[in-house]
């Protein structure tokens, strides 16, 4: 009974000094005085490897959730002469819901593990420590240009998922399942908020992309510098990051489309 | 400028429960060639972490030029390592950049010398560790001691008044060996840099050191030039320098008597 209660208070004391460290290494990364001509080169850099490079998967993944979206929508509506809604239907699932949730599952695993394991590996292989002694600010030449990358990048990711997908309910409902294109995106048009749905919708996304790269950076940062840290490190960045933004899309949905 | 240019002073360091030093006091002579040696896990890299400030003493003080380096605050910390620099074991050099841009990488951060300035330095810097023909090499295509010289060439990128060398030694070939032994002595001669050199290659080292620190139990056992530690009468100095298995560093970790192990182990089955 002791011993439980010695661990529980253990574990609580050690996630709260993870939390305070986090929050450090998320202060010191950010706000600094940023350097324009050092800066913009490794911001660059960054969006390319974090951004650019996760484009394909996001392509992919999200023509195919629109594909299934249309069908599976399909098959439901036509049984009530709905087809005509499936514009709508494509369109603010994919606005309000899968178009941020989805981008960030899939960031957090392609992006998300990569920035753990490559900070990881620096620190391992002394090279933070060697920026430190170096008298450069390794928050600053490491952190914060992937953080803004981060930021950036997701956000739009998650727009061209949703692009993407309602391309791909276009596809099937219109090209292949015969719903008339007009109504497709008439409908659509009148029925989707720019407020409500979209800015919504990018709000979640920018939210999302916070929580993710945060994550993921203080994974590598704190790890344990050896190969099975960083091991633990780069699963614990998925999965924290994965259940951070599906419980917080319930909280940002209630709060946005709840009573 | 004084005789010593890093000055250990009473310094206690612990992590957790276990004390790495207590009350340990050595000063490091400016422009000569300072050896720490000691047996392994005793504490020899937390020692230049300490000089370097990313680790601080429970008590006692560390002066670097006169100055105290706990005391220092963030930036007066950073002001003071771009006149220290330090070779880490492994190299510690950036794999994302070619062998030329990690030595340029603390001009371009600390100075604000033009590009046809700086590729000179790098070329000078390389030339006095012979990789000048390796400046567009990756990282990864260094073998161990290249690495090692191309992370010696970044150390001194900005002349730095002092170097400390991190087991410089360690895991690599004769050849290599002899040519960081040399690299290390002319470094100090021509530059006057002064050098903190941690290892545990006794035979290199007394070659080249012109003053030698043995740590052991928590503190320093012998210091003093190469030749007076060698005639040191501590039995832990001497089974350290010739390299005796057994001594007053016993060979056995701590464990319960052989035969009673033995015959536990069935019991446990």
């Amino acid at each position: 009974m002791v011993n439980t209660i010695q661990t529980i208070g253990r574990n609580t004391l050690d996630t709260l000094a993870g939390i305070g460290r986090a929050l450090l290494m998320l202060l010191g990364a950010i706000f600094s005085v940023p350097n324009v001509r050092k800066g913009t080169p490794l911001l660059i850099k960054q969006l390319y490897m974090v951004g650019f490079l996760s484009l394909i998967i996001i392509l992919v993944s999200g023509l195919f959730i629109g594909m299934v979206l249309a069908l599976q929508g399909y098959t439901v509506l036509v049984d009530y002469g709905a087809e005509d809604s499936l514009g709508p239907l494509v369109a603010l699932s994919l606005l309000r819901e899968l178009g941020p949730v989805v981008t960030a599952l899939l960031f957090a695993g392609r992006a998300g593990s990569a920035l753990t394991a490559e900070i990881g590996l620096m620190k391992a292989t002394e090279q933070l420590t060697s920026l430190e002694m170096m008298a450069v600010d390794p928050l600053k030449r490491v952190i914060a240009p992937r953080f803004w990358a981060g930021m950036i990048s997701m956000p739009l990711l998650a727009m061209i998922f949703s692009a993407i997908a309602i391309l791909g309910a276009h596809i099937v409902g219109v090209d292949w399942l015969g719903v008339d294109s007009g109504s497709f995106w008439s409908i659509m048009q009148a029925q989707v908020s720019f407020e409500k749905d979209i800015l919504n919708g990018a709000i979640k996304a920018v939210v999302f992309a916070f929580v993710v790269t945060w994550i993921a950076l203080y994974k590598g940062y704190d790890c344990v510098p050896t190969s099975e840290g960083i091991s633990k490190a780069t699963t614990e960045t998925v999965v924290q990051s994965s259940l951070a933004v599906l419980g917080l899309d319930f909280v940002l949905t209630a709060i946005m489309f709840g009573a | 400028m004084s005789q010593s240019l890093v000055e250990i002073k009473d310094v206690t360091f612990s992590r957790g429960d276990r004390i790495i030093y207590q009350n340990m006091s050595f000063s490091v002579p400016t422009g000569k060639i300072t050896a720490i040696m000691g047996p392994s896990g005793i504490g020899k890299t937390t020692m230049l972490r300490l000089i370097g400030g990313q680790l601080k003493p429970d008590s006692g003080d560390i002066l670097f030029a006169g100055e105290s380096i706990p005391k220092m605050s963030r930036s007066e910390l950073y002001q003071a390592r771009e006149r220290m620099s330090m070779l880490f074991q492994s190299g510690a050099l950036f794999t994302d950049m070619s062998v030329f841009d990690n030595i340029a990488f603390p001009l371009r951060e600390h100075t604000k010398l033009s590009e046809e300035i700086i590729r000179i330095i790098v070329l000078m810097k390389l030339e006095a560790v012979g990789l000048r023909g390796a400046r567009d090499l990756m990282p990864s295509e260094l073998s161990g001691g290249m690495a090692r010289r191309a992370a010696l060439a970044r150390a001194i990128a900005l002349d730095p008044e002092l170097i400390m060398y991190d087991e410089p030694f360690a895991g690599q070939d004769p050849i290599s060996m002899g040519v960081l032994v040399k690299l290390i002595k002319s470094l100090n001669q021509t530059l006057n840099i002064t050098s903190l050199v941690v290892t545990h290659d006794v035979t290199e080292v007394m070659s080249i050191a012109d003053h030698v620190v043995i740590l052991a139990d928590k503190g320093v056992i012998g210091e003093g030039s190469p030749e007076q530690v060698a005639q040191s009468e501590s039995p832990l100095v001497q089974q350290f320098l010739q390299g005796l298995s057994d001594g007053p560093v016993p060979f056995h970790f701590d464990a319960a008597p052989y035969n009673q192990d033995l015959l536990m182990g069935s019991e446990r089955g």
